[in-house]
C-alpha cells in the first residue's frame, strides 16, 4: 500500500520563522522515524532554502515564504518557494563559494549544503519572479503503518 | 542563542549554547568583535559542546572571525565539535583554515 501526506504553509520573510521552518519540516518528517543524522540532515537544508528567500530573494524587504512537504512511502520532497528577485545564472549560483552577497558575511555553501545533504535538488528561478527550491530525501526508515 | 566567554591570557574561549543561524548571527557578530577587542585577544578558541544547530550562516560568522584574526597574526581553534556539525564543517573546507582539537586542554597547550 502506498502512503502519502503532504502539509502546506506560508509564512512571513522574517528571520524568526528560520528556525520555525526547520522546525516544523522536522516535526512533519518524524512520521518516517528518522535517524538523528536525517533529522540534521533536513533541518540545514531547510535553513539554507528559507534564508535565501529571506536575504536574497526579498533582500530584506517583507515578502511570503511557501513551504510544502510532501511524503510519498519513504520519500519526503521539500519546496521551498518566493515571488522575490529571483536568480540570473543558476548554475552560477550553485557553485560552492559563490555569493552575491560577501558584505553580509555570506560564505555562498548554502547550495552546496543542500546538494549535499539531499538526494536530490532542483532550483527553478526567473529574474523579477522568484524562486522555487525542490529538495528530495530518502529515508533508510521503512514507512510505518 | 546565548555566548559565554573566558579569557587567559591572550586567548579568549567563546562557547556558544543553543542554534547559529542568519537570524541570530548579526547580534553574535558585533558581540564578538567587541569581546575580541576588549580582551585584547590573539587566539580564539569556539567551544561547541553545546552548539544544537548551525548552517552556512554559522561558516560566515567563523570564516570572518578568521579573517580579522588571523590578519593580526592569530589562530582560530574550534573544540568539542558535536557530529551532526562536523560534517558542514568539513564540507566547507572549514578544517584547511581552522584548527579542530578535541578539548580544551589541547586546543590550549596547542596554541
Ligand atoms: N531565493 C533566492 N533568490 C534570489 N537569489 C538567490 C536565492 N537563493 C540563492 N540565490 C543566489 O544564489 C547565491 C548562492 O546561494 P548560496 O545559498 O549557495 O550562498 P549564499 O546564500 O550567498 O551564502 P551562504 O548560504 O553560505 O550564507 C546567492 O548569493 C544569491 O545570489
Ligand atoms: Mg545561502
Amino acid at each position: 500500500m502506498e502512503y502519502k501526506n503532504h502539509m502546506k504553509l506560508e509564512f512571513d520573510s522574517k528571520s524568526q520563522n528560520e528556525a520555525f521552518a526547520r522546525v516544523v519540516v522536522a516535526s512533519f518528517a518524524a512520521q518516517l522515524d528518522p535517524t538523528l543524522e536525517e533529522i540534521a540532515d533536513i533541518k540545514t537544508a531547510v535553513s539554507e532554502a528559507v534564508t535565501n528567500s529571506i536575504i536574497h530573494g526579498y533582500e530584506d524587504r517583507m515578502g511570503v515564504v511557501k513551504l510544502t512537504c510532501q511524503i510519498t512511502n519513504n520519500v519526503l520532497e521539500i519546496v521551498v518557494e518566493d515571488e522575490g528577485k529571483g536568480i540570473d545564472d543558476i548554475n552560477r549560483a550553485m557553485e560552492p563559494l559563490f555569493t552575491s552577497k560577501p558584505e553580509l558575511e555570506r560564505s555562498g555553501m548554502g547550495f552546496t549544503v543542500m546538494e549535499t545533504f539531499m538526494d536530490e535538488i532542483n532550483v527553478y528561478s526567473e529574474p523579477g519572479k522568484g524562486t522555487s527550491i525542490r529538495m528530495v530525501k530518502k529515508f533508510k526508515s521503512l514507512v510505518a503503518e | 542563542m546565548l555566548l559565554n566567554y573566558q579569557a587567559m591570557d591572550n586567548k579568549l574561549i567563546v562557547k556558544l549554547d543553543g542554534e547559529l543561524d542568519h537570524h541570530v548571527a548579526e547580534n553574535i557578530r558585533i558581540e564578538l568583535d567587541e569581546m575580541i577587542e576588549k580582551k585584547r585577544t590573539k587566539h580564539l578558541i569556539f567551544d561547541l559542546a553545546n552548539l544544537q544547530f548551525m548552517d552556512s550562516s554559522g561558516i560566515g560568522v567563523i570564516m570572518g572571525r578568521y579573517k580579522n584574526i588571523s590578519k593580526m597574526g592569530g589562530k582560530v581553534a574550534i573544540i568539542e565539535v558535536p557530529e551532526k556539525i562536523d560534517k558542514i564543517f568539513t564540507l566547507s573546507g572549514l578544517y584547511r583554515i581552522v584548527e579542530k582539537y578535541p578539548n580544551i586542554t589541547e586546543a590550549l597547550d596547542r596554541l
